[in-house]
């Protein structure tokens, strides 16, 4: 076995195994913490893809950035208590149990069915397509709309926050 | 690839080793170098002029009681230390000690690994960082390091901006994330005699990184987190023993890790000015090299130690004012005119 | 290019292995005499009142949510700082208008008054 796939079947592993904890866990907490493990063995998996600014974008966006609002939200709201948040069973549980039952199964269905037309063959400039340098060059010629839109986007979620957290708006 | 695994382990037993025994020379000279500056002995009990002290604090922390609230998280609270010192070590990773040396006939880098995200890797394990403070915080069940544990994540992430924002203009002049061609970049002069460190070409960039610097490892004038007269221990209020020796080791590292960025990103980090010219043997010029680094790297630390003992601390809004009303629009200011002027 | 990653695994490895070691090493060493006043929570001395599970206050909420969109922000600057001297003055302009959209949303933060600790 190469490194690559013994690398491949631990982190798979690992973010199965973390997404699994994350979702049975009662705390709140520990769910966001099982999910920043998740996202570290995402940034592993990206690696073994040859995706390197990708893989250290993960971390530091998802991991160091998305998530420490996520804690902040936790203990803003106090859902630290556990108690407070178990709840019985219900048809609110019922629906979305069922939803997610049939996306696995299309999920299945498409993974063990669907004839794919995407190339299997290692790519040879791989390497090189993951690096910054080439990230960069992409980003901005052959993508620059859509990386000016961001611009847009950001602005606009700017505002919402601010509007949603400031309730005099003087 | 077994192969790999063990000279890096080597590898990262030596680092670790060394920014070890740093911090406890570090923390000596902290205490000597403060009780100088406010007429005092300091410790010389412990060993010829108090030297042992730092290695005598950790044998006593060892031997401590590790008490958990009754209502704090027990995994959390045990996971929060784990998280900063974890963070603190491995950040040296990326950091170039030294230019290529020869020994046992091979040539080699004298940095951990050279991978084309560089500087990003220690930006990103920086702000992995932030969890340790804040999980410690959370999970004491204690008024005091919530609020200390929430005030620090808000000002580390705060001041991180300014962080990643002033390093852009060093990546624009040298093109490249990877930490040994910006030092490479640096060996150059201006002008035939002025060496092309990064801190003439970006004297903002500097200053904005140095302020945030201070900000990131919870030094004074910015070491709110735990002020005091206000809020006790802050976020490790409620630690004893070695969790809380090890939140005071990752304090330490971090500040070596910050002094070894700021060298290599701005002050041409092994770069020694006209050494390259004296006709020293390869071996001797790269070990003349290390030293440099050493020495830059001490001077920086020495620069925070005295800043800590001299400046009175901020209050929390005059902090939170500086990060984003002062320093980001400087940052993102330098950004502009860096460009500016490399397009005229 | 993956084996040039060994180094780094093995240091976050190893950084988190010292901890753990360090942590466990304290419960080994360390005495174990519990009372009942000792493993209280720390309140100067007085008797703890109520939980630290508080709400508070959501300034801390705003700062995480503008830390992420200017985060995301610096990250679009990377690529484009190490490619800058390859993309000339065009490159120069696309993020000049990039920036300029954001300190729009800057200006408003400051104006609506979201930075002010007071």
């Amino acid at each position: 076995m190469t490194l690559e796939t013994i690398l491949f079947y631990a982190l798979s592993f690992v973010s199965v195994g973390s997404a699994l904890m994350m979702i049975t866990r009662r705390s709140p907490v520990m769910s966001a913490l099982y999910l920043i493990l998740n996202f570290f063995a995402l940034a592993g998996l990206y690696l073994t893809l040859h995706a390197q600014f990708i893989a250290v974008i993960q971390i530091l966006v998802y991991a160091g950035a998305i998530m420490v609002l996520f804690l902040f939200v936790i203990m803003l709201l106090n859902l630290g208590d556990e108690k407070k948040l178990s709840e019985k069973m219900s048809y609110k549980k019922i629906i979305p149990a069922g939803l997610s039952f049939g996306l696995l199964m299309e999920l299945l269905y498409i993974v063990s069915y669907a004839k794919s037309d995407l190339p299997l063959t290692h790519i040879e400039r791989a390497t090189e397509i993951g690096t910054v340098e080439y990230v960069g060059k992409a980003l901005f010629t052959d993508f620059l709309f859509p990386f000016e839109v961001t611009s847009i986007l950001l602005l606009a979620a700017i505002i919402g926050a601010v509007v949603l957290a400031k309730k005099k708006l003087d | 690839m077994g192969m790999e695994i063990l000279v890096s382990t080597a590898k990262f037993l030596i680092v670790m080793t060394v920014i070890l025994v740093s911090v406890i020379i570090l923390v000596y000279l902290e205490r000597r170098i403060s009780a100088f500056i406010q007429n005092r002995t300091g410790p010389n009990r412990v060993g010829p002029y108090g030297l042992f002290q730092a290695i005598a604090d950790v044998v006593k922390l060892l031997l401590k009681e590790d008490i958990v609230p009754k209502n704090a998280y027990k995994p959390v609270h045990d996971l929060a230390p784990i998280i900063s010192i974890g963070a603190a070590l491995s950040t040296f990773a990326v950091i170039p000690v030294g230019n290529t040396i020869e020994l046992f006939g091979t040539t080699m880098k004298l940095m951990i690994a050279d991978v084309n995200i560089g500087i990003l890797y220690i930006l990103s394990v920086t702000s992995i960082g932030v969890y340790g403070i804040t999980l410690a915080g959370w999970s004491s069940n204690n008024k005091y390091s919530l609020l200390g544990g929430l005030r620090s994540s808000a000002q580390l992430i705060s001041y991180e901006l300014s962080m990643g924002l002033s390093i852009i203009g060093v990546l624009m002049i040298s093109g490249t994330l990877r930490l040994d061609q910006i030092v490479q970049h640096q060996t150059m002069y201006i002008g035939g005699w002025l060496p092309n460190w990064n801190i003439f070409l970006q004297p903002v960039a500097f200053i904005t990184f140095v302020v945030a610097a201070f900000a990131e490892t919870n030094r004074l004038p910015f070491d709110l987190p735990e002020a005091e007269p206000e809020l006790v221990g802050g976020y490790h209020t409620e630690y004893t023993g070695l969790k809380f020796g090890l939140f005071f080791l990752a304090e330490y590292a971090n500040m070596i890790t910050a002094a070894a960025v700021i060298t290599t990103l701005f002050l041409g980090g092994w770069h020694l000015p006209y050494a390259e010219n004296l006709g020293l043997s390869a071996f001797t010029l790269s070990l003349l090299q290390v030293l440099a680094f050493c020495a830059k790297v001490t001077v920086i630390l020495l620069f925070f130690i005295v800043t800590r003992w001299t400046l009175p601390r901020f209050r929390y809004d005059q902090l939170m004012d500086i990060g984003w009303k002062v320093m980001l629009p400087l940052a993102i200011a330098n950004v502009l005119v860096t460009g500016l002027i490399l397009v005229l | 290019m993956l084996e040039g990653y060994i180094p780094i695994f093995v240091m976050l490895a190893g950084g988190a292995a010292f901890g753990i070691v360090m942590v466990k090493l304290n419960e080994l060493f360390g005495p174990k005499h519990p009372t009942e006043e000792k493993y209280t929570t720390y309140e100067s001395g007085m008797e703890p009142v109520k939980s630290a599970r508080e709400r508070f206050s959501i300034k801390f909420y705003m700062v995480a949510v503008l830390f992420i969109l200017f985060d995301i922000e610096v990250v679009f600057l990377y690529p484009w700082a190490v490619t800058f001297k390859g993309l000339g003055v065009n490159g120069f302009i696309t993020m000049a208008v990039f920036i300029f959209i954001l300190l729009v949303g800057y200006y408003y933060v400051w104006r609506k008054g979201a930075l002010e600790w007071d």
